[in-house]
């Protein structure tokens, strides 16, 4: 739920990557902040366990600029990719403006991917939302590796609906703006409709 | 879209600081701040200057979301407050109707129990203006936006 302040001025708007467990959102966000000028990024949150796996979520508070004259901050979240954190992912997802799946390329993990893609649309119904009238993109990571399947195959299970969709290299960066600018602006799309 | 944003218009905005403000000297308190539930900071007071308070207001909010899950667990609606003691600061976390936080930060110069009560009247005040604010919010929705053309929003991601 985005929050509009008129009195300062700035739009804030909610994207939450989601994906299975080590398929790279928290990379994604890593490289943004890295990419970033100082003055458009606030200090990225990660609340990890001590093998730097996602507990709760990572958090990057990021501003895109000024449209007519009100600034457009969004925050990014990643959720625990690992399966038996779904109480926090639910969490996590409450007041969602946008969504990036994040799928992992290697072979061996499409049946993870599938299962985190049916978590993600389990839980958004919970939410009361529904994946196919969000903002959404699909990111297909880690692309340079050998093991990665082919692009079409992973079109046809991963994004049956043909929303906007990414190839990926998040570790050097490749792909990570296109996402994140993608559902960015779908986001500011659907605040204009009014809903 | 199950939900719409949260507007915050200028003189609402005002009322909100005010009462933060007042807060902030009854309590004899360090800090103030109102976050909205899903991590938006929506007014501050007091000594804010060194804090980051885009990061206090999300986890502010990730911790509410996970007490309110605890809550859930047990069989209880929420938990309303929580209170953290530090060695020099602490935390007083409640919450005000159910989609805005209020947190107190405050050390020696006050106490537990003055934060309880000036917060719980606070409270009350709050929640009348938040009521207005919700109100506002589902009469005019975000469409205010819809002079936002397509151009602009390709101009705020033109320049890669």
């Amino acid at each position: 739920m985005s929050f509009i302040n008129y009195s300062s001025r700035e739009i804030n708007c909610k994207i939450v990557y989601y994906g299975p467990g080590l398929c790279g959102k928290t990379t994604n966000l890593q490289y943004i902040y890295a990419k970033t000028n100082p003055e458009a990024k606030g200090k990225m949150i990660s609340l990890e366990t001590e093998t730097e796996r996602t507990l709760f979520f990572d958090f990057l508070p990021l501003s895109l600029g000024e449209i007519r004259g009100f600034k457009t901050r969004f925050h990014l979240y990643t959720v625990p990719g690992q399966v038996f954190y779904d109480a926090s992912r639910k969490l996590i997802l409450k007041g969602v403006d946008g969504v990036v799946f994040v799928a992992d390329s290697q072979a061996e993990r499409m049946d993870a991917n599938l299962e985190s893609l049916e978590n993600l649309r389990t839980n958004l119904k919970e939410q009361g939302y529904d994946l196919d009238a969000l903002p959404y993109v699909v990111q297909y990571n880690k692309r340079d590796l050998p093991n990665a399947v082919d692009l079409d195959y992973l079109k046809q299970y991963i994004n049956p609906t043909t929303v906007p969709d990414f190839e990926a290299v998040a570790t050097t960066g490749v792909g990570v703006f296109d996402t994140l600018k993608a559902v960015a602006k779908q986001v500011l799309i659907e605040l204009k409709r009014g809903r | 879209m199950s939900s719409t944003p949260m507007v915050l218009f200028e003189e609402e905005f005002k009322q909100i600081t005010a009462i933060c403000d007042q807060l902030h000297r009854d309590a004899a308190a360090k800090a103030v701040f109102l976050v909205d539930k899903n991590g938006q900071l929506l007014a501050n007071s007091g000594e804010t200057g060194d804090l980051d308070t885009t990061s206090l207001a999300s986890l502010t909010a990730g911790n509410i979301a996970a007490t309110g899950g605890l809550a859930q667990l047990l069989g209880e609606k929420e938990f309303a407050i929580q209170f953290h003691e530090g060695e020099k600061d602490n935390i007083h976390i409640s919450l005000v109707g159910q989609r805005v936080i209020l947190v107190i930060i405050f050390d020696e110069r006050s106490s537990l129990g003055l934060v309880r009560l000036r917060v719980r009247k606070a409270c009350l005040e709050l929640a009348t203006i938040f009521e207005v604010i919700h109100q506002k919010a589902s009469e005019t929705g975000s469409t205010v936006f819809s002079e936002i053309t397509d151009d602009d929003i390709d101009n705020l991601f033109g320049d890669g």
